[in-house]
């Protein structure tokens, strides 16, 4: 080995082991905010009692968040959903997103800022040549309860542009596919690209799109989207397999002409963003989740405790460290394969993330 | 997996496309790799399919395409073809086509065969499906038959085939599609890329056109897409498969087939003499075709017919898929056999049927070998027509018998492909001609499977492909 390479790796880990030191001191804040009776909210506050042990005594690094329960589903699944406002936040004003709603009762996250915060930071991510400040965007993606709608209004705005948006539904496209009315679903989809298509020609200041895989595929079917002006991308919604990654980019993207972002995200978790463009990653997407505000690890199916090997596949477990909201260990109905760090990114990403095929059979994904 | 191992890549309008996404298939027997093959994403067969059309075949005649479809026949049995990389001989073909499939090679060449006879009889398939029509028509845009003016249009660009991995026979049924000047987008079982791939290089190599073909290995959404986008397609599969579709006028829907051998009054005391007839028809192809009998309806005799069946049926053996003797195919997933082997016996276990096979083969009817399964014929005892085992279809050569009065028998059959019925009773064949559950009826000792393939199919190809225009011109003075 190379004296230069040694000091590359000696580096990496010197990068790893601060941004791990970070994330522990993070941990502790969040630990001692949510469950302090001045600042934490109702839910935690009342699971601490339950628990006999106070957290704040115990948990002082990431690791320790294990000695917490993990995290259920249902515990967001119904309300009252005040009992997740945080006492510190309870005079701002607070939204209440929902996640995808396919299957029960949907469930639901408050929000105050960390949409904001979340889509701020993420913004940094994203090149001006692709993504120039100044010009307008196209929301074309789920909207009513979902974060997406505000977060990408938010993002826009951020970068100094105005947002057109065109509302899309996917429970009832769900249901249309559920009860086999397929020309059904493909109407909705048709009135969809058409909105977007009128916005796209009559507003050229549009530069920018976020859209999901399957919308992208529509509208670039039928129209040149560098020609209509496009610059960027940002989808995310729905899986995207590599061979989605290679044909959007040499095809529906004309041969890399346009900058595209593939983020995996959800309303629980915030969005990690993917790694740059590689031509050595064979068109595998690796995403990189917001340390420390979120975390994602892949662990083993039937031992969730364990995190598995990397280049393994696993169960997507999130944990989520804001102000707002504390969800730790969260076992996610996605798997993924388990990616190292990265220069930019020093702790663990997640590759080719798809639903957690245990579950998947029986619900309906990628529609929209 | 050996540097030798084919890659059957997408083809699209007929150019090679390697996908990312690569599956591997395994022999059925020794689980080594035999293939890798490339998987299409939904979004591109729809692109593809947004931008395909009947161009391609247009500037031919329908006689020049009946021509290429005799060079097709004689180059699929014979010629060394293209194959990924390499090229792939009428042997490699069977060899591979029976490693993934399960199937033994002699089925495979018996199905090799009646392809070759669909393409050479082309001509002869084309005048079936449209009563004797002169399909110069279709050069022309007009004519005339009988004195009546003709004009036919089109009702798709090309034709979508989302197709199955049972038997490679079922491929008889979209080559009139290219005849007919319609490129045919294919989506090939998972098990059974070979025969697709092999006619679509037949035909380039005789003289069509790549454009003309589409070939998207892929998985449901990529057989959504195809069916979304063609103005026409068929698809094969079962009820769970084909359900969605159903209100699809667009989509010809090839299910299963519930085929059936009807004894009628006059011919019921004389069973004996039909027996190698009805044994054909449950046993012919490995019992794999939508086209096989799955059950036996008689007047009287029924159990006496029933066990002479199983006396027959149960001396078949599984045997490597290479012995010029196999009759039925092996299960390259285990798991599957077992699954059809445990319905039936829940069915059985709910009384009311008796498995007749097993009591004289004196052991169950699934066979494991190191890595497959097969699962031997079976023949059910059924005295009420009503119960579940006398209406089931498996990939596997099973047949309920049960007891019907003939005058019954038209109403009570239920949805049927293919009807063997063994009669000279003229009230009797005139039910059947009107029941309208009765896809293809063969009327005297002619097994089920024994279909002429200038007759429609669950539907009429040249009917799905155009429809007839009102048409009339006078000269301008």
């Amino acid at each position: 080995m190379t004296s230069a390479a040694s000091t590359e790796i000696g580096t990496a880990a010197a990068r790893q082991q601060a941004a791990r030191a970070e994330l522990d001191e993070h941990v502790r804040r969040m630990v001692r905010w949510h469950f302090d009776p001045q600042t934490g909210c109702p839910f935690w506050l009342q699971f601490a009692e339950r628990l006999g042990w106070d957290p704040r005594d115990r948990v002082h690094t990431y690791a320790d968040l294990d000695l917490l329960p993990p995290f259920q589903d249902e515990w967001l699944r119904g309300g009252p959903v005040r009992r997740w406002v945080p006492r510190a936040l309870s005079d701002k004003p607070v939204y209440v997103f929902e996640t995808g709603g396919t299957t029960g009762v949907p469930k639901s996250r408050i929000n105050i800022e960390d949409f904001r915060i979340d889509y701020s930071e993420f913004s940094n991510s994203l090149a001006e040549s692709g993504f120039p400040h100044g010009s307008d965007w196209l929301m074309l993606g789920p909207s009513g309860p979902r974060r997406l709608r505000l977060a990408v209004e938010h993002l826009c705005q951020f970068r100094g542009g105005i947002c057109f948006m065109v509302d899309l539904d996917p429970r009832w496209v769900i249901k249309l596919i559920k009860a086999g009315r397929i020309s059904e679903a493909e109407d909705y989809k048709r009135h969809v690209i058409d909105q977007a298509l009128t916005l796209l020609r009559a507003h050229p200041g549009i530069k920018c799109l976020f859209t999901t895989p399957k919308l992208l595929e529509a509208l670039a079917n039928q129209v040149s989207l560098r020609r209509l002006g496009i610059t960027g991308i940002f989808c995310g919604g729905t899986e995207m397999t590599p061979q989605f990654n290679r044909f959007a980019r040499e095809e529906l993207l004309e041969n890399h002409s346009i900058a595209f972002v593939p983020t995996y995200g959800n309303t629980l978790m915030g969005l990690a963003v993917s790694k740059p463009f590689d031509p050595a990653d064979n068109w595998s997407i690796t995403y990189y989740p917001p340390s420390p505000r979120a975390m994602i690890e892949i662990v083993d199916p039937d031992a969730p405790q364990r995190v598995v090997d990397y280049g393994q596949w696993g169960r997507v477990r999130l944990t989520t460290l804001t102000r707002e909201f504390f969800m730790p260990r969260f076992l996610e109905r996605d798997e993924a394969i388990r990616r190292p760090p990265c220069p930019e990114h020093p702790w663990d990403g997640v590759g080719d993330v798809r639903p957690f095929r245990k579950m998947a059979a029986g619900s309906v994904e990628g529609v929209y | 997996m050996t540097s030798s191992t084919p890659h059957i890549p997408i083809l699209r309008k007929g150019a090679p496309y390697r996908s990312v996404d690569v599956l591997t298939l395994c022999h059925h027997a020794t689980g080594e790799p035999v293939a890798t093959i490339s998987q299409a994403n939904g979004g591109l067969v729809a692109r593809d399919m947004d931008s395909m059309n009947a161009a391609a075949l247009n500037r031919f005649s329908v006689a020049d395409l009946l021509a290429a479809c005799r060079r097709a026949a004689d180059l699929f049995m014979t010629a060394d073809l293209p194959l990924g990389d390499g090229r792939q001989s009428f042997d490699d073909y069977v060899v591979q086509l029976s490693a993934t499939t399960g199937l033994p090679h002699v089925l495979c060449r018996s199905n090799a065969r009646k392809i070759h006879t669909v393409l050479t009889s082309m001509a002869g398939v084309l005048a079936g499906l449209s009563r004797g029509l002169d399909l110069s028509v279709l050069d022309q845009g007009h004519g005339r038959q009988h004195d009546i003016q003709l004009c036919f249009v089109r009702t798709t660009e090309v034709l979508g085939a989302v197709l199955p991995s049972n038997s490679p026979g079922v491929h008889s049924l979209w080559l009139p599609a290219l005849p007919l000047k319609t490129p045919v987008a294919l989506k090939p079982g998972r098990e059974e890329p070979w025969t697709p791939y092999r006619l679509i290089q037949s035909f380039i190599a005789g003289g069509l056109p790549r454009e003309a073909f589409g070939f998207y290995p892929g998985d449901h959404a990529a057989a959504s897409e195809l069916l979304r986008r063609c103005g026409r397609s068929l698809l094969f599969g079962d009820s769970s498969t084909t359900s969605p579709w159903r209100s699809d006028p667009r989509v010809e829907l090839h299910g299963p087939g519930y085929s059936k051998v009807l004894l009628g009054n006059d011919q019921a005391d004389r069973w004996r003499q039909h027996l190698d007839i009805i044994v054909d028809s449950i046993l012919a192809n490995g019992g794999r075709s939508c086209v096989n009998a799955s059950a036996v309806w008689t007047p009287r005799h029924g159990l006496d017919l029933a066990r002479a069946l199983a006396e027959r049926l149960a001396a078949v053996q599984p045997r490597p898929a290479d012995d010029p003797q196999a009759q039925i195919a092996a299960f390259a997933n285990p798991a599957m056999a077992e699954r059809i082997s445990d319905a039936i016996d829940a069915a059985l276990a709910a009384g009311g049927a008796e498995d007749l096979t097993a009591a004289i083969r004196g052991s169950g009817r699934m066979v494991r070998g190191p890595r497959c399964a097969w699962l031997l014929p079976t023949v059910i005892w059924c005295p009420d027509r009503d119960h579940p085992l006398a209406r089931r279809e498996y990939l596997f050569p099973f047949a309920a018998v049960t007891e019907c009065p003939a005058a019954e028998m038209a109403d009570a059959i239920g949805p049927t492909l293919a009807v063997t019925a063994l009669t000279a009773d003229p009230q009797f064949v005139g039910d059947l001609m009107a029941s309208p559950d009765v896809d293809r009826l063969n009327v005297g000792p002619l097994p089920t499977w024994q279909v002429s393939w200038d007759q429609p199919h669950e539907g009429n190809l040249l009917e799905h492909l155009y429809r007839r225009r009102s048409f009339r011109a006078e000269p301008v003075p």
